[in-house]
This record gives structure tokens, C-alpha cells and sequence, in this order.
């Protein structure tokens, strides 16, 4: 490999000199049936349950296939390697796997395959980020206690009864609990997994349409398709190779030079000409993200009667339809609930739940605002991270638009800390002094998680610590409900109180979008805003 | 010799720990970093502690220091969040870097010294005023400017190049971003070699070589340049370390996974060991890179001696 690398240098060197093309054109360095992707550095090892953002999400959703799926257009739960989940009381379920399914390198999938890689998810021992995944399963709170160390290895509540089924008993009702196990922290996981744990992490094998022909870590990955896949949905291209970019820029550039194929997140400074450049290969779909402002309910000036007048005021304030036409080129949409539209109307999605409370009205904001006593503190300080996205330019815009309909230059200013951990840090620590950025991608397309981790007393997303027993009875209620739509109806009645209560401040709904070369065709991004590999056809 | 050589090794101890130090305390002013693994959610406590535990960060930072230094010199430059050790980070990043240093370096030498003494040579001609115009405009615009111009021109507009380096980051695929990275530097190296050469072209050693009629060839290569050189080796010197950690901008622009590209992950990441790590060693590089200038001279200049 080196050698060769030393001849193209030659030519390229020469090329360079004499001014001829070098490198340019269709490079794709893995044949013709490949499409090269842009990716970023995954921040966890590349565990199903340690996985919880989006990069090293891509690449679960090619090597994995769960008991479910999320069909890539409807967002809806499909059986895939599920034959039947029963449950007569929607707090014990029996799990039927489907025959004839393997990994990757040969072995069969059975019950013990799940069991297994639940239980090491859950386990507090293998520091599993997204072990919470598991606590709705009975014994979470003994393999993973909250202080001091486990008692049990196993979780209680999971039990395989034959080599093809399983059961799961949860600690309390829950009738949309099949659903979220499209969730790729619900992955099987093979035998390598436990027996050879740093082979498999270096090389990860699962059992999703692809499989990792060589994985160098911080900078790409190949995945090439694996041919016995037995699932439905095979590979319609030879494989992926994810290349790691640090700049969404550079991976534009690379695009629109041919150099690259896919890029999923078009950059915010290049979405002007974006049309142009790429000549129409340029999606930009919903997906199942939300941005809201939350509020510091640990601090006394933002929990009264008068400040709940001052939130809503601040919501009406902000001109959605304006920001997101200009910051934003129409990739988000003014939000008018606390969902996504990606839930569709049957999944609990509302347009204009939130009513007058989000339109943009200077006049009744000021009003209001008034009403209830002044800004608390005398000054809006939206906290946001300063280190990607683009968060300065909309909080910026945000204040703006706050400060002109309150007819007061001071009214807001933006707060920015320096990096991601940060920001958490101080979040955590509840050192908020007004509204902060808040950010929430689903993980699952169900309207429970859009409510219940964000507003839901006590929960592990609710970070301005948010408390209604209103709201709470409801989603308790919505929870044990068997039947789905009167589950949606009582999700939907507590969307309401947070609504009335203005918990949140919802911003505006996000898009994923994607640039593409003239070589690929069928290029599609699911709800999770992550590229849909298997359908993209090359050449 | 031996002696002087020995003297600066042991200087570089204290400023070696200083370093480390200082640069460990800024990274972990910087916070609790644990909170950013988590993404918009909130640890579950249990998980955080653990791995609090298991990164060393419970225990106090002085404590924490000590640790981490006690490793170093077992060679254990500890392990980043997404679970590699950072020597195996080190070692797929310093040798892409160090080859776009020597990119830069070549350029400096070759297109720099070259252009300094035929300007040196020609002041006040149409050549040396065109050079110097040129090396204004050079100093004078940004590097991202620079990088992000030719990137777009030589890579998209004229399709000679890729825009972006490959994984393997071969050294034909360096010379542009090396180009960049160097321009800076290289329009200094130009213009200071330019001065000291129109400076010494008076002295009364160039003088005397040219009334003993020796060629010109020789009283500019062996007489004039040798002597003018000693500033701009110093120059070069010190570039080596600036370099090297200074190729963020351009390493980000052409997504090159050096250095650059560590350190700036490792400080989005709030990951100290990652930081510490990589920041010892160019602190290491640019005190290696000093001790041997410093030992140039005395090859450069017979004048120069060290006891």
C-alpha cells in the first residue's frame, strides 16, 4: 500500500508541474459499485449501548438489524428480526425470533443473543452510556444501582425459554415498549463480543446488509455488503467507505470537486448557493428533531405564576417564520408543538397545538411580559454552546427578535460557553441562570419520547428539572394505555399542560440534509437524519 | 561541546514539567468532561462516577498530575474517551504531520532561501521589488484565506488537485497544504534572507574574496550566503515546532488527520490525557528543534564555539 502511494505521489507531483489534471474526477477508492460518505469521529467505542449520537449511529444502522425496525419513510415500527412480541397485560412480553438469521461471521442468532447483549447493556460494570435503555426491564435496579455497586449480574426480568423465544417482565406498564426496540442499544450481539472484546471493537460484526471490511479509527471505515444478508433489505451497492471529516466544509468541497459522494450535513454557510452548486442533488427532509429553550425551574425567579406569563410572552416574541428563512434557508421549520412532524398525525404529531402561544405577536409579548412582573433578573441570557452548529447565529437572531418586540435593546443577550462538556457540566450542576439551548433528537419515532425524558418529573433529560403532577398522571396513564391511539389522545392531553404552562419554549422543527454526487441515485435520509445506505444505487 | 549539549538537555527538565503543568491545569479548568459524553441528556449518576473512577478524575488534580506524569515516563500517555490509548493516536498523528512539516520546510528552504538571495543580490531591480510586493500580500492575508482560496481554485475551479488529503496522506497529496501552511514563513525566510545578504554583500570579508578575484559563484555560496544564513536558520528552527502545532487551520481546511486535527478534537472533548499528551511532545519536538540550531551555528559559523 505504501508503495503504491509513493508511485501516485510521482505522478501527482509531475501532474502538479505540469499543470495537468491529477486526482480530480469520479474517486472512488473502492470500486465502482462504492460510494464513498462523509463521517465523523464516533465519541464512544462503537458498543450498540455506548452509542448515542449520530456518527457511530450510521454505522450501527448498517452492521445491526434489531427486533424492530423504523420503516426509513413512515418512521413506523416494523418487525424485522421479530416474528411475534405478545403481551396480554403490556408489562410481560414474549419475544419470538425469527429462524435463519446469522451474523456476519456465521453464527446464529438466537434468544441468548439478545439476553446476552441486554444484560451486558444494562450492566453497570461495562459503563454502557445507554444502559437507561434498559431500565423499564425488571432488576435494572439491581444490576444498575444508582449508588454504590450491582448486586445481581443479570437483569430479573429477562429470561430465554427456548432457543427462539425469550420473555420480558418490566417493572411497570408500558404498551409501546415493542416499539422503541428499533432502538440499536436493543441490538443482539455475538459471542466475539463477550469472548474477544478489543478484536471486536477494533472490527466490529453484526448482523445488518453490511459488514466491516477494515475500520482505521479516526479517519475511515469500509464496509462493503455482505451477500447472505437473509433481511429484506439488501444492499443496492457494493459498500460504503465513511471517510472522517472535521469540517463539514472541506467534505462539501470535496462534493461539488467530485472527490466525495455523499455529504450529510451541508454546512450552514453554503445552503445560499447549495441548489446551484449541486444542480438539484441536494435533499433536505424532516427529521425527528425539536429545538426548545428550556428554563432554570430550580431557580425560584423562573417558578411563579407571573413567570409562566413572562415565558409565553418570550415565545411570542421570537419571529420563527423570519429566523429560519434567513439563518436557517428553510432547513427548519417554525415549530407549533413539542413533537415532530416525523411522528405523522397518527403517531401524535399536532400542527398548531401550540397556538397563539407561537406566533409571532410583539404587541401581546410585551403585554405579557408585563403582566407578569419583567423579565426575572432584568435580562433574558439564553446559554448555548459555542462549539458547533451554528447556535451563535440563531441565539443572536432569537435576541434580536426578542429585544425588538420588547422595544428594549437589553432585554436579551446570548450566553455562549466554550465547548460541549462544558455546557452539560454547568447544566448539570444547575448553574443556569435563564433559558438555555436545548436540543432533542428522538430515539425513537413514539411521541412517549418527545414528552416523557424532557418534561416528566425527576427524568434523565428534564434538565431545568420541570416538575407537573398534572402532566406526570397523564403520561403514567398514556403508559399503561393498551390501545394506541387513546395512548397518543393522553400523550397529546399532557403535551397540553406543558403547553399551558409554557415549560419549554419550542423553537423550530429540524430538517437533515444531504449533498450528493452525480454518480448516485435513490439517496433518501431517514427520520434519524442519517442517510439510508442500503437503497443508494451507484452509477 | 559534549558539556554545552548536556547543559541544554537538562535545562529542558524544568521547562519540560512547567509545561506539562500548566498545560494540564488549563484543561482541567476547563471543567467536568464526563457531562459531554452523555449528548442532551443527563449522565445516569452511577455511569458517570464509574467512569469518573476509571478516567482518575475523583481524585484530586495535583494528585491526578502526579499519576499521569508517573505513566508518562513508563510511556502510558493514558487512554481518550472513545477508548484508544493515546500513543495510538500519537502514532497515526504525528507521522502525517511531521510530512507536511517537511513539505513546509522544503518549501521554505528551497523557494524562500532562493528567492532572498536573488533579491539580495538585485536590490532595488524590478525583481526585487516584485518579490518584495509579493511577499507583503503573502504576510499580509490570513492562512485560512490562503487555504481555503487555492483549495477552491486548484481543487474545484481547475480540478488539479483533490480538495481534501486521503487517510494515507501521501506526500504528493501534502504539497499544497504544505504550500499553505508554509507561505507565511516562507515570505519571512525570503525577506530576512534578502537583508542579511544585502547587509554582509558590504562587509569587508566579501571585500577582500572579491580583490583575491575569486569567482563569484564562490564568494556568494561560500563567503556571503554561509555567513548570512545564521538568522535564517534560526528562523527555520523555531518554524519547525510552530508548525507542527500550529497546522490546525490549515489541517482542518484539507481535513488532514494530524496534530492539528488531535488537538482540536481533544480540547472539544475536554479530553486532558489526549491534550497533555500531544502538547508534551511538541513541546519536546521544539526544544530538540532549538538545541540543534543552536549546534548549527557552530557548523555555519567556525567563530562559534561551545564549551
Amino acid at each position: 500500500m505504501r508503495r503504491a502511494g509513493r508511485a501516485r505521489w510521482a505522478v501527482c507531483a509531475a501532474a502538479v508541474l505540469t499543470a495537468t489534471a491529477c486526482g480530480s474526477g469520479a474517486g472512488a477508492p473502492g470500486g465502482a459499485g462504492v460510494l464513498t460518505a462523509s463521517w465523523g469521529d464516533p465519541q464512544n467505542p462503537l458498543e450498540p449501548a455506548n452509542t448515542n449520537e449520530v456518527q457511530g449511529g450510521k454505522v450501527l444502522d448498517m452492521i445491526f438489524r434489531g427486533l424492530k425496525r423504523y420503516d426509513p419513510r413512515t418512521g413506523k415500527a416494523e418487525n424485522m428480526l421479530a416474528e411475534r412480541i405478545d403481551t396480554a397485560d403490556s408489562q410481560n412480553f414474549t419475544v419470538t425470533v425469527k429462524d435463519g438469521w446469522r451474523f456476519s461471521n456465521g453464527e446464529k442468532i438466537t434468544a441468548k443473543s439478545f439476553v446476552d447483549a441486554w444484560n451486558y447493556g444494562a450492566s453497570l460494570r461495562n459503563n454502557q452510556k445507554n444502559a437507561y435503555f434498559f431500565g423499564y426491564i425488571d432488576g435494572y435496579d439491581k444490576v444498575h444501582p444508582d449508588t454504590g455497586t450491582q448486586s445481581a449480574d443479570t437483569l430479573s426480568g429477562l429470561k430465554a425459554t427456548g432457543p427462539r423465544t425469550f420473555t420480558v417482565r418490566l417493572s411497570q406498564k408500558f404498551s409501546t415498549f415493542p416499539d422503541t426496540l428499533g432502538y440499536p442499544a436493543f441490538a443482539p450481539l455475538p459471542t466475539a463480543f463477550f469472548t474477544h472484546h478489543a478484536a471486536w471493537l477494533s472490527k466490529p460484526v453484526g448482523n445488518g446488509p453490511y459488514a466491516i471490511q477494515s475500520y482505521t479509527k479516526g479517519s475511515a471505515m469500509d464496509l462493503r455488503r455482505w451477500n447472505a444478508y437473509p433481511g429484506p433489505d439488501k444492499a443496492r451497492n457494493d459498500g460504503v467507505t465513511l471517510l472522517v471529516y472535521t469540517d463539514s466544509n472541506t467534505a462539501y468541497t470535496d462534493v461539488l470537486a467530485g472527490n466525495l459522494d455523499l455529504v450529510d450535513d451541508v454546512p450552514a454557510t453554503q445552503l445560499k448557493n447549495v441548489r446551484t452548486d449541486l444542480d438539484g442533488r441536494y435533499i433536505n427532509t424532516p427529521a425527528g428533531i425539536i429545538q426548545t429553550l428550556a428554563f432554570p425551574y430550580y431557580d425560584a425567579k423562573w417558578n411563579t405564576a407571573g413567570a409562566r406569563k413572562v415565558r409565553t410572552g418570550l415565545s411570542m416574541a421570537i419571529n420563527r417564520a423570519q429566523i429560519t428563512e434567513t439563518i436557517f434557508r428553510r432547513t427548519r421549520t417554525p415549530a407549533t408543538d413539542w413533537t415532530s412532524p416525523v411522528l405523522g398525525t397518527a403517531g401524535g404529531f399536532q400542527a398548531g397545538l401550540c397556538g397563539a402561544a407561537c406566533t409571532y405577536d410583539p404587541a401581546t409579548a410585551r403585554k405579557l411580559v408585563q403582566e407578569g412582573g419583567g423579565i426575572p433578573g432584568g435580562q433574558v441570557k439564553i446559554t448555548y454552546n459555542a462549539d458547533t452548529g451554528s447556535h451563535k447565529q440563531w441565539v443572536d437572531a432569537v435576541c434580536n427578535s426578542i429585544n425588538n418586540a420588547l422595544g428594549n435593546d437589553t432585554a436579551c443577550v446570548g450566553n455562549p460557553i466554550g465547548t460541549f462538556a462544558d455546557f452539560r457540566n454547568q447544566i448539570s450542576q444547575h448553574r443556569m441562570q435563564g433559558p438555555f439551548r436545548a436540543g432533542w433528537q428522538m430515539d425513537y419515532p413514539l411521541i412517549q419520547n418527545f414528552l416523557q425524558p424532557l418534561y416528566y418529573t425527576n427524568a434523565s433529560s428534564n434538565d431545568g428539572t420541570w416538575s407537573n403532577p398534572q402532566f406526570d398522571r397523564l403520561v403514567d396513564r398514556a403508559n399503561a394505555e393498551t390501545d394506541q391511539p387513546a395512548a397518543v389522545r393522553l400523550f397529546q392531553q399532557a403535551e397540553g399542560v406543558v403547553r399551558d404552562n409554557m415549560a419549554a419554549i419550542p423553537l423550530w422543527y429540524q430538517n437533515g440534509s444531504a449533498g450528493y454526487s452525480a454518480r448516485l441515485s435513490h439517496v433518501t435520509l431517514n427520520p434519524f437524519s442519517v442517510p439510508v445506505y442500503d437503497e443508494i444505487k451507484v452509477g | 561541546m559534549g558539556r554545552y549539549v548536556l547543559r541544554r538537555l537538562l535545562q529542558m527538565i524544568p521547562v519540560f514539567v512547567g509545561a506539562t503543568l500548566l498545560i494540564f491545569l488549563m484543561v482541567n479548568v476547563m471543567g467536568d468532561p464526563i457531562a459531554g459524553l452523555c449528548g442532551e441528556r443527563q449522565c445516569d449518576p452511577a455511569t458517570a462516577a464509574q467512569l469518573r473512577r476509571d478516567f482518575g478524575l475523583d481524585q484530586p488534580v495535583w494528585q491526578q498530575y502526579l499519576t499521569y506524569m508517573g505513566n508518562v515516563f513508563t510511556g502510558d500517555f493514558g487512554t481518550a474517551f472513545n477508548g484508544q490509548p493515546v500513543t495510538e493516536l500519537m502514532a497515526t498523528a504525528f507521522p502525517v504531520t511531521i510530512r507536511l512539516t517537511v513539505v513546509a520546510i522544503l518549501f521554505e528552504i528551497v523557494i524562500g532561501i532562493t528567492l532572498g538571495v536573488l533579491t539580495g543580490l538585485r536590490r532595488g531591480r524590478p525583481v526585487d521589488t516584485t518579490v518584495l510586493i509579493l511577499t507583503l500580500v503573502v504576510i499580509s492575508v490570513p492562512t485560512f484565506v490562503t487555504g481555503l482560496l487555492l483549495q477552491l481554485l486548484l481543487g474545484v475551479e481547475w480540478g488539479w488537485i483533490k480538495p481534501s488529503v486521503s487517510p494515507a496522506a501521501d506526500f504528493g497529496e501534502l504539497i499544497v497544504p504544505g504550500l499553505v501552511l508554509a507561505s507565511v514563513s516562507l515570505a519571512y525566510v525570503t525577506r530576512l534572507t534578502r537583508t542579511t545578504l544585502a547587509e554582509n554583500r558590504r562587509s569587508d570579508y566579501v571585500r577582500t574574496a572579491i580583490a583575491k578575484g575569486l569567482p563569484r559563484r564562490r564568494v556568494v555560496g561560500r563567503h556571503l550566503l554561509r555567513n548570512s544564513l545564521i538568522p535564517v536558520v534560526t528562523f527555520i528552527g523555531a518554524d519547525i515546532g510552530a508548525l507542527m502545532g500550529g497546522a490546525i487551520v490549515t489541517e482542518r481546511i484539507f481535513n488532514i488527520h494530524g496534530v492539528g486535527y488531535q488537538l482540536y478534537q481533544g480540547i472539544l472533548r475536554q479530553n486532558t490525557q489526549t491534550v497533555v499528551g500531544f502538547v508534551t511532545v511538541l513541546v519536546l519536538v521544539f526544544l530538540v528543534a532549538n538545541l540543534l540550531v543552536d549546534l548549527l551555528y557552530a557548523v555555519l559559523d567556525p567563530r562559534i564555539r561551545y564549551a
